[in-house]
């Protein structure tokens, strides 16, 4: 399974990561629209949360929007079907599916490992 | 939840084939041809309503509003309104528009099957968003068969949402067509077009079926269709449901949710309509053009968390939906239970919750009725197989069971067996019957059995006793075909009543022999608690397949049916029936329906009698029963307005015995379900507490269906603070989300006060409404006695520790040396009394007069004083004294 590795350990928390995916995917570097995301721990050093891929997401679309990629194992998103109901985020009890209001689909990492490129400190990679 | 990609199955041999299905459309011939302009909806509303007339002349206000009107053939009428401002305000939407557009096509005298009785179907301002839960309803009214009344009911499915995103805020169906017909709205042709539909089905999991292959291109297009039908059942019967179809994507199947009550499918099948189809493609989140969609997405977010969280500790809906609760009412003995003679069962654990979900209804699939229902009640069984009618044999998709059908069609007639419980479910789906009103009419037709009242002669040989599944299935299989003594049952209890009163009542020769002189009643007492023999069969039914594979043959089935008769005589614990000649009054209350209203009467027997012997007519010379029978039939007979009571027992909650009987459309517990509040946390212990109750939530609920919402999302998941909250039976951060959504959508602040306003002027319009239709005073609100207590003996022993201790207690009497016939009439009495004191309290509460007429003065306050609606008032406010004299009023005195 293709899927986006952290190192929190090495997470410096730039914050380049989020830009880069919200700028790659939605032509804007609000860090809201990024599929990763950093956030500083109350106990020092960093949490990224990005989508592992497990699948959890797709049980409850109706719409079969969300499907893992049958030679990747990635679980992407068709947005021509999706219908926007946000449930995939709530169901996501890690909270690695995403919403913007002004976005009319929900959106998650699918491993394109651009932030991985652009990660000044080696704190994701992408594993197969 | 586990991720299920395809449910298997193989439904679709029930259809032809592609090819077959175009040949047929190419049958139908075009009535009539529509084209519509295009809008774009505006804060939830497309500012205009689809007026469609089948046929026929009538007489109707309704017309004159029309702003295009365009006429096809066979007098086919199709045409436009406006949604004005004023409809906004006093009527706000959904089942506002319904109301108001049903009151413009009516007269004080139409009946349900008249031409210009109109079925209107809305979807509210707030229908359709995809990001809240139970978003997706439609509001279906007419004039009710059962009631004679503006009758409202609300239902999932896509036909709501896909209707208005094609550009209109209202459907009204009027007219009676010459033949069968069906309508197609095409939402993205804007095309409306009204044809006739000779050769497809009209049993819905087939029609339904048909209709989405017929109007889709390809596969993935049928996601896009939604189609409103009813069944061959409602044909014959008072009860017909209409459904409302979806495409299930994970079992490539349609799905059906059903506008079960008052029978409006009886008026829809009435009008020659087979079905509405909708078809709209390219669905989104925006379509509403809600102001503020942040708002809608946060509501939508803290929702679908709490359901995440929180679903499988308090409720487990995603299982089983409504169903989870068959085994928690059993346990609070609120379970109807043979005709509401108990409210628990020691069998009740074969038909728990969790029988269905291991055995029948499939798990980890997204049951939503509409998108954004991440509670997904909405449980089907796959591949069930049934057992008898003309789908025997087939493997099916039952839409269920929910709790109403668990009660309804399981405990409420003594049927404790899951099976029979889901092909009950299924059939009255398919062929349009209302489930909760197929158990509550056939339960008392049970009761009747059983009591002695009517006999096997007069059932045509169907066994009526408690946990008859064959019965049950039978009596619509019956239905269908329009014969036989489920052609009564379906005229629901009042009509049994009538009918069981002026036509039956004495056990027949034939019975008397076998049971050698024992009592009728004796059969039905020693059957509670016990496993019902397996051999319950009917006579008529005994070519039947599958009991001969169960080794049965004529002699056999017979031959227990009279050994468990024999072996069952003994104690006659019913016997002591009080006659109570008050109750009698409400009998002359009844409207006597003429004859020619039940045009399929079925033949073979006098309808008046010419027994000379018939000595109790009370001017009535053809009631063949006495007069203290037919007061015994009013007592346990579980109706109100006409309607059957749905599946609660509310004998120990005072509250709920109000919120049925006070309910504007008849006993439905979509105002108001206060049996926990009222007697399990005891949280409103005075008639004003009560009364308040009986205000704010059937307000609070009412505007559900104003706005196309469910109730459900409301309060069946909670949010986990909510214990500590002021008033936590309102669910105040739930009615929060509900007003910061009606914000998004509309940019307008809402709030308890407005909130209230908008619902209360709805309510008490259709309280006036129901007025001009000739109910609506205090006497139409009078419930069965079996509603408030126990009516017999058998129940008051049943329940005697308890009873006894609320007469010391609570009443002041010492049971002590008393016999029960006596301690149950102080106890009734008491009730009665106590009933009383309710409505004075919950009439003023509401402003109505003690007649129970909204005031002058009420309308005033909520800005409703429009002379129309003053008309129906005046007359009955000055008989009671309640017209005010002051100059002010001058405006509205004729």
């Amino acid at each position: 399974m293709k899927k986006l590795q952290t190192n929190p350990e090495k997470c410096t928390g730039c914050g380049i990561c989020e830009n880069v995916c919200a700028k790659t995917w939605h032509k804007d570097e609000s860090k809201e629209k990024s599929a990763i995301r950093i956030k500083a721990k109350e106990t020092g050093g960093y949490d990224i949360a990005v989508c592992d891929q497990c699948g959890d997401c797709r049980a409850m679309c109706s719409m079969m929007s969300l499907m893992t990629d049958k030679k990747t194992g990635v679980v992407r998103l068709d947005k021509k079907t999706c219908v926007g109901c946000l449930i995939c985020v709530a169901e996501c009890l890690r909270g690695y599916m995403f919403y913007h209001d002004e976005l009319s689909v929900p959106f998650k990492c699918i491993a394109c490992g651009i932030c991985v490129k652009s990660c000044p400190s080696g704190a994701i990679s992408i594993i197969e | 939840m586990e991720f299920v990609e395809k449910v298997p199955n193989d439904y679709r041999h029930h259809i032809a084939e592609r090819s077959e299905i175009i040949e047929l459309r190419a049958k139908h011939k075009t009535l009539a041809t529509y084209k519509y302009n295009p809008t774009i909806i505006d804060k939830g509303y497309n500012h205009r309503s689809l007026y469609i007339s089948v046929g026929g002349t009538f007489d109707t206000y309704d017309q004159a509003m029309l702003v295009t009107r365009h006429e096809g053939e066979s007098g086919v009428i199709i045409g436009e309104k406006a949604v004005t401002e004023f409809m906004k305000e006093k009527f706000v939407g959904g089942k506002g528009f319904d109301l108001y557009h049903l009151w413009n096509s009516v007269n004080a005298n139409t009946k349900w099957n008249a031409p210009e009785n109109n079925v209107v179907i809305s979807p509210g301002p707030l229908c359709g968003i995809t990001q809240y839960p139970g978003a997706g309803k439609s509001i279906v009214c007419a004039i009710s068969p059962l009631t004679g009344l503006p009758f409202d009911s609300n239902v999932g499915g896509f036909f709501g949402p896909f209707f208005k995103f094609a550009g209109f805020d209202t459907l009204e169906l009027q007219g009676i067509a010459d033949e069968e017909v069906i309508i197609f709205i095409d939402g993205n042709n804007h095309m409306v077009t009204v044809e006739t539909a000779p050769d497809i089905a009209l049993d819905s999991h087939i029609l339904c079926e048909q209709l989405h292959e017929m109007f889709s291109d390809s596969a993935e297009d049928k996601q896009n269709i939604s189609v409103v039908a009813s069944g061959r059942a409602a044909e014959h019967s008072y009860v017909g449901c209409l459904n409302f179809s979806f495409w299930d994507k994970r079992r490539n199947c349609v799905r059906i949710k059903q506008a079960g009550r008052g029978g409006m499918g009886t008026v829809f099948r009435h009008k020659n309509i087979k079905a509405v189809v909708v078809r709209f493609r390219g669905l989104h989140g925006g379509l509403n053009n809600p102001v503020n969609k942040g708002m809608i997405n946060a509501a939508g977010i803290r929702l679908h968390n709490e359901m995440a969280l929180y679903d499988t500790k308090q409720n487990n809906m995603r299982k089983i939906g409504t169903a989870n609760i068959i085994e928690v009412m059993d346990r609070y003995d609120l379970l109807p239970t043979h005709n509401y003679r108990y409210g628990a069962h020691p069998e009740t654990p074969k038909i728990a919750s969790k029988v269905f979900i291991e055995k029948y209804v499939t798990q980890n699939v997204p049951d939503g009725c509409w998108y954004g229902c991440s509670m997904s009640c909405a449980k089907a069984a796959d591949n069930f197989e049934l057992r008898t009618g003309a789908y025997k044999g087939s493997k099916v998709c039952v839409d269920g069971p929910e709790y109403e059908n668990a009660g309804g069609l399981g405990s409420n007639v003594g049927c404790f067996d899951p099976h029979w419980i889901l092909e009950a479910n299924f059939y009255c789906d398919t062929y349009g019957i209302d489930t909760i009103s197929h158990g509550t009419m056939t339960a008392f037709a049970q009761e009747c059995y059983q009591r002695g009242l009517i006999n096997l002669d007069d059932t045509e040989g169907l066994d009526m006793r408690w946990g008859n599944g064959f019965t049950l299935n039978e009596l619509m299989h019956q239905m269908v075909a329009g014969d036989g003594f489920g052609v009564i049952v379906g005229k629901g209890v009042r009509q049994q009543k009538r009918i069981f009163a002026e036509r039956f009542g004495k056990p027949s020769a034939e019975f008397e022999r076998m049971l050698s002189g024992r009592a009728w009643q004796s059969l039905e007492e020693p059957t509670i608690g016990k496993a019902i023999p397996t051999a319950h069969f009917n006579k008529h039914l005994i070519d039947c397949e599958f009991l001969k594979s169960e080794g049965y043959d004529d002699e056999k089935v017979l031959g227990d049916i009279k050994g468990t008769m024999l072996e069952n005589g003994g104690a006659n614990n019913d016997s002591a029936f009080i006659a109570q000649p008050k109750r009698w009054e409400k009998i002359e209350a009844i409207p006597m329906i003429s004859r020619d209203e039940i045009p399929d009467w079925p033949t073979g027997k006098p309808y008046y009698s010419t027994d000379p012997d018939c000595a109790y007519t009370n001017g009535r010379p053809w009631i063949k029963m006495t007069p203290e029978q037919v007061a015994e039939m009013e007592d346990f007979g579980m109706e109100n307005k006409g309607l059957e009571y749905s599946e609660y027992l509310m004998k120990e909650s005072l509250a709920q015995q109000g919120g049925y009987a006070l309910c504007n459309k008849g006993p439905q517990h979509d105002e108001a379900w206060l049996i926990f509040m009222d007697m399990v946390n005891n949280q409103i212990p005075t008639f004003e507490d009560k009364a308040e109750a009986l205000h704010y939530f059937p307000m609070f609920r009412t505007w559900f269906g104003l706005l196309g919402l469910c109730k459900l999302p409301w309060n069946d998941v909670t949010p986990i603070n909510n214990k500590y909250e002021k008033e936590p039976a309102k669910i105040p951060e739930h009615v929060q989300n509900y007003f910061d959504i009606y914000e998004g959508v509309t940019g307008i602040k809402h709030d308890e006060a407005s909130m209230v306003l908008q619902s209360e002027r709805v309510y008490t319009f259709q309280r006036i409404f129901i007025l001009r239709m000739g109910s609506g005073q205090r006497k139409h609100d009078i419930p069965p006695g079996r509603s408030l207590g126990p009516i017999t003996v058998s129940e008051y022993l049943s329940r005697e520790e308890r009873y006894d201790k609320q007469l010391k207690d609570i009443i002041g009497v010492n049971p002590e040396g008393k016999t029960p016939e006596e301690k149950m009439k102080i106890t009734m009495d008491y009730r009665w009394d106590q009933f009383r004191q309710l409505v004075d309290a919950v009439y003023k509460r509401r402003g109505w007069t003690p007649n129970g007429i909204p005031k002058l003065e009420k309308l005033i306050e909520i800005e409703m004083d429009i002379p129309c609606l003053v008309d129906v008032i005046r007359p009955h406010l000055k008989a009671e004294g309640y017209w005010p004299s002051g100059v002010d009023y001058e405006k509205y005195d004729a």
